[in-house]
């Protein structure tokens, strides 16, 4: 039963995907309750998916019922299930949330289109998630890609350019990962994860080999928008119309990250990854840089989104030096941090985007007063900044919690700095936020009633937006206090038993 | 030691908790509905407290493990003598504290009153949450947590200085915060707990190099809070809250977290063995007493009379950890009950600051000139504290202060001993003359030559204060025993190491 | 050495047209030249994958009827491994597509600028302020 639900996770939007044009032509309104309806299915296959790796262990579906290593397999673990879940709730939750975003944002015939390439953009980051096969990983990777190139570009002024920037970039990414595949297929003959994590250590000592691991590595660093390679990001992700935003932000570089795990962990062995290739001192200092740097350019932004985008840059640090240290605690944040801070960065879009929505504004000084005006979203923005502060018992806290004892263990003093310069920073970014929205006091003119109380009228956001957005911040909280749980009936599987 | 096993500690950090967003709930327009519900979550909340204190004084400890994390890792509460007594001073002082507020806000007219109550009630329900918490890393929840609810109450009043205010103490704050982290990670790695032990725990997992680092971070991270110098700069900034705040602020929550902190590190983390060993008291020691002189002489400059007692709270901050790095029996005893007594002499003087501030808007020493007139009851209760402060006999402060000198002299340190006295010294320079103007000058020409107090809720709260200080000093094991806890966690700390 | 160089002539070209592909994305002003660029770039992928696939005197693996079950050995060396090239299949519609989103993009910027030089667009949007 359950390999039928790990099909259908793809099978189910792909093809609904391809529906929504033509629901679209008959009656625009339905696209929407069609979307939303679709994507539940692979949140609900998604949880039984991962419901039965917890009770019965790993297993595969055999798609076309080929048998590994001919055929291509759905191979699911702890680890995928984990970031198959969390891919398909944010997904639905932006879907929701879409609603009236797209319709302000979007010209009305072209909502029919956005909805099929929201749907092949979310297939494509299931589907890169779900597969066991290193090819079949590049396919879904550029159905994800293409989609999302040109979701980007329907956005505002500038999008295009971004787009097309980010299609140049990404291509080169996705083209290296491809030849990374060529060469571990010339020495392997095989293309199944599995079978090649089985082939390879034999074959650890040849250059073809090497050769294809730095491909991969860089093409995935590519991908997920690490320092050096970030500069697509910033631009592409802030032009995006905000639904776009809400879900390519929290969900590409995680996806991303979440390959790299594979390949580093999984289809190669930690001890060639680790031991054999310097490769993972250079990823942690080039994630102690995106930290600094993302830092840095988020503090001299005014406008929220691109303060946001730069602190996915630095977010993506975080789960590059929990991976770099290689210790069970560092692996353990580092994917813990691949659940926070989706949930953390989907919430502040979301956020985002409904400020947007109702005040036509992005810009951090004219904040004031959004306390009194939407007190439920910014409340939802409060508690997922304190988050990013890392401040218990938000989720926030535990991830940089187990990196810090990650790079503890390492011996590794100057990415510990860095997680913990990166608080501060962000305690300062997120607090400039809320001491404009919260403290600003209004102009003289309307200044004071009676008893020094402000008269702002409550313009709280619509309910497809709210919903969503208090859902992410509930989650920020929850998250964070069942983190030991969640820890110890599925993380702790995902990382290699080796460590 | 016997544990019982009990959710009373979870319930008493909760209450408040549960009342901070009924209060949120409740809003503006119920203003009375609203302030119900910190009164009831304060008495509930001490009755709580109070209902365990039997259970600790037969020695046993009272546990809850709320989450597990990861092994070794947990949240959990544990309620030993020390923690307990720090359960008890803030649980008590919330009650008066309340009482005061409603009268502050209201004769002042304050706007944002719910954010106001809703802060004041995560505040305690992070300092209880600190002072039963079982290991450092539920410490450092309830740590930041801390730190978060008392910003809302730094900026309250919304003036750019008060912004700049908050923005230092989240500067500070959160730094510390930042190196505490750090440290606590450095400790589980290197010992595979972080559960207090009365002694210490950490001897002997690594280098002395290492373990003094350690300390230093730590006492860095929680140093911040106690106004350690040169750590202190943000404590007189932060004066711009309004007065119940800095009472709070000064008596019963932040910087006593800070100092508990301290003395959480130098006695049960590092243990007086370990610290003797690593030869870091000493300076440690030298350090403290620094902080005890200059905030002293600092106090005497200050005209602002909030800054002078914000000084005046640096100081004796620094004495409380100076009992404790002194390391002896009495010592230790003296800085734990001194937590005690300035305790409710410092909320004492902040209340009577506060009822100057909301009745006649005086906030300068040099305005008070004959107010003891006016506002008699306000300036006794005044200088019954002050005296207090000073350390003269029958006050409670007289106790704590015999216990840190016996401290000293116990450590064979006469320094100590002078410093001790030095502070007593200034403590009387700088408020002594306060008590001389407003009741024997002058009166100035804006005092009102009859009795004209502050409003009853106000005048009650530190009348009460005031006579509790008095009570302690001469039965200091009364009603909640103090002085029994104390010895108690001494004897703990003593017997292991 | 040269025989090293030519021995592997496949590497070489696949490289050399990767590099002028990376040349033309990253140097060239023009964003028609960069799609080209990337073209070039995905050619030489697709031409890297062609290449490895290459057996010297084998056939396509279609295996007669009558050497079913008869005992008879299929000598693998006479047959391609065809994987590569039908991985090359859809490594070329991705390409296609990926051109298409491009050139999309590619009207989108030109009905805003009019222009297609990276210089010039830059130099508008800092003129508007964009």
């Amino acid at each position: 039963m359950a390999e039928q639900l790990a099909a259908l996770i793809i099978v189910v939007p792909l093809l609904a995907s391809l529906l929504v044009p033509v629901i679209g032509w008959w009656q625009k309104k339905l696209c929407y309750p069609w979307v939303v309806a679709v994507l539940v299915v692979p949140l609900i296959c998604s949880l039984g998916v991962l419901n039965t790796v917890m009770t019965t262990g790993k297993f595969s579906y055999r798609l076309g019922g080929w048998a590994p290593p001919w055929g291509i397999e759905y191979a699911i673990d702890h680890l995928n299930a984990f970031v198959l879940v969390i891919v398909a709730f944010i997904s639905l939750m932006v879907a929701i949330y879409s609603k009236k975003s797209v319709e302000k944002e979007l010209k009305k015939e072209k909502i029919a289109s956005f909805y099929t390439l929201f749907l092949l953009l979310v297939t494509g980051l299931l589907g890169m998630v779900i597969t066991g096969d290193a090819f079949n990983l590049f396919v879904f990777l550029e159905i994800s890609s293409l989609s999302c190139y040109a979701l980007i570009a329907i956005g505002e002024e500038g999008a295009p350019m971004a787009a097309f920037n980010y299609i140049i970039i990404g291509t080169i990414g996705a083209c290296f990962y491809l030849l990374g595949v060529g060469y571990l297929y010339i020495a392997t003959g095989s293309l199944n994860m599995a079978d090649l994590a089985s082939i390879l250590p034999a074959l650890y000592h040849s250059k073809v080999i090497l050769v294809g691991f730095a491909f991969f590595t860089v093409g995935l660093v590519i991908k997920g928008g690490l320092f050096p390679l970030h500069t697509w990001l910033p631009d592409s992700y802030c032009t995006a119309p905000s639904a776009v935003s809400a879900l390519i932000a929290p969900l590409m570089t995680k996806v991303a990250a979440y390959v790299m795990i594979r390949l580093m962990f999984t289809v190669f062995q930690p001890q060639f990854s680790v031991d054999m290739m310097p490769v993972m001192s250079i990823l942690g200092w080039l994630a102690v840089f995106a930290i600094i740097f993302g830092g840095i350019k988020a503090l001299a932004q005014t406008d929220i989104k691109r303060m946001l985008v730069y602190i996915v840059v630095a977010e993506v640090g975080y789960i590059v030096i929990g991976v770099s240290v290689a210790n069970r605690m560092g692996l353990t944040g580092a994917i813990l941090h691949i659940m926070n801070d989706a949930v953390m960065m989907a919430c502040l879009f979301l956020v985002v985007g409904a400020i947007f929505y109702k005040t036509g504004t992005r810009d951090i000084s004219e904040f004031r007063h959004l306390n009194k005006k939407m007190p439920f979203t910014m409340a939802a923005f409060t508690i997922t900044a304190l988050s990013m502060v890392g401040i218990p018992p938000a989720c926030g806290f535990f991830s940089k919690w187990y990196l810090i004892l990650g790079t503890i263990e390492a011996g590794q003093w100057v990415h510990a700095a860095a997680l913990l310069c990166s608080s501060l920073i962000n305690a300062v970014l997120f607090f400039r936020v809320i001491e404009c929205a919260y403290l600003k006091p209004m102009e003289p003119a309307n200044a004071h009633d009676a008893g020094g109380i402000h008269i702002v009228q409550r313009d709280e956001a619509p309910l497809t937006m709210l919903i969503p957005i208090i859902i992410m911040a509930i989650l920020v909280i929850v998250l964070g206090i069942f983190s030991g749980n969640i820890i110890s009936s599925i993380i702790q599987f995902a990382v290699p038993a080796s460590f | 030691m016997d544990v019982v096993y009990s959710s009373r500690p979870l319930w008493a950090v909760l209450v408040s908790m549960i009342a901070a967003f009924l209060i949120l709930a409740t809003g503006e327009k119920n203003r009375n509905i609203r302030e119900s519900w910190t009164i009831i979550a304060a008495f509930v909340k001490f009755f709580i407290v109070v209902s365990m204190v039997p259970l600790i004084l037969q020695g046993k400890v009272i546990e809850y493990t709320l989450i597990t994390f990861y092994p070794g890792l947990l949240l959990q509460f544990r309620i030993d003598a020390f923690g307990m007594l720090f359960g008890l001073i803030a649980s008590s002082l919330w009650i008066a504290t309340s009482f005061y507020s409603i009268g502050y806000v209201r004769k002042l007219n304050e706007h944002a009153q719910t954010r106001y109550f809703f802060a004041f009630a995560m505040c305690l329900a992070s300092t209880i949450g600190i002072a039963f918490s079982a290991n450092l890393l539920t410490f450092l929840v309830f740590y930041e947590m801390l730190t978060l609810a008392t910003y809302p109450l730094v900026i309250h009043t919304e003036s750019p200085e008060a912004i700049m205010g908050g923005r230092k103490y989240l500067a500070y704050t959160l730094t510390a915060g930042c190196v505490l982290l750090f440290a606590t990670g450095m400790i589980f790695y290197m010992t595979g707990t972080l559960d207090f032990k009365a002694g210490g725990f950490i001897a002997g997992s690594g280098s002395s190099a290492v373990l003094i680092m350690l300390f230093a971070m730590l006492i860095f991270g929680f140093g911040v809070k106690a106004g350690i110098m040169p750590m202190h700069e943000w404590l007189p900034t932060a004066m711009v809250a309004p007065t119940p705040v800095s009472a709070l602020l000064h008596a019963v929550a932040v910087v006593k977290a800070g100092v508990f902190g301290c003395l959480r590190v130098i006695l049960y983390i590092f243990g007086p063995n370990l610290l003797h060993d690593l030869g870091i008291w000493l300076i440690m020691a030298y350090i403290v007493s620094f902080t005890v002189i200059v905030a002293g002489l600092l106090a005497l400059g200050q005209d602002h009379l909030k800054r002078r007692l914000a000084f005046s709270t640096i100081n004796n901050l620094a004495m409380i950890v100076l009992g404790a790095i002194l390391l002896t029996k009495s010592s230790m005893t003296g800085a734990m009950i001194h937590m005690a007594n300035h305790a409710f002499m410092k909320i004492t003087l902040f209340f009577c600051a506060g009822a100057l501030h909301a009745k006649v808007h005086k906030d300068y020493v040099s305005q008070l000139d004959g107010i003891g007139r006016q506002m008699p009851m306000t300036m006794g209760a005044f200088a019954i504290a002050a005296i207090g402060l000073s350390g003269i006999p029958p006050m409670n402060g007289f106790i704590s202060k015999w216990f840190l000198c016996l401290g000293a002299l116990e450590a064979n340190q006469i320094i100590f001993l002078f410093v001790f006295f030095t502070s007593a010294m200034l403590d009387v320079a700088f408020l002594f003359p306060i008590i001389y103007n407003s009741f024997f000058k002058k009166p100035l020409d804006d005092v009102a030559p009859h009795f004209d107090e502050a409003p009853m809720l106000m005048v009650i709260p530190l009348s009460i204060t005031a006579l509790l200080s008095l009570v302690f000093g001469i039965a200091p094991d009364a009603f909640v025993h103090f002085f029994s806890l104390t010895t108690m966690a001494v004897q703990n700390i003593m017997g292991v190491g | 050495m040269l025989d090293y160089v030519i021995s592997k002539y496949n590497f070489w070209i696949y490289i050399v047209l990767m590099m002028i592909g990376l040349y033309a994305m990253i140097g060239k002003k023009n964003l028609i030249k960069k799609l080209i660029g990337m073209n070039i770039f995905q050619s030489a992928m697709i031409l890297f994958y062609v290449s490895i696939g290459v057996k010297t005197g084998a056939t396509v693996p279609i295996l007669s009827g009558h050497s079913h079950g008869h005992g008879e050995l299929i000598e693998v060396a006479k047959y391609l491994n065809p994987l590569p090239h039908v991985l090359m299949l859809t490594a070329i519609v991705v390409s296609i597509a990926t051109t298409g989103v491009a050139l999309a993009t590619l009207i989108l910027v030109y009905r805003r600028y009019n222009t297609l030089e990276e210089d010039e667009i830059l130099k508008i949007r800092k003129d508007t302020g964009v």
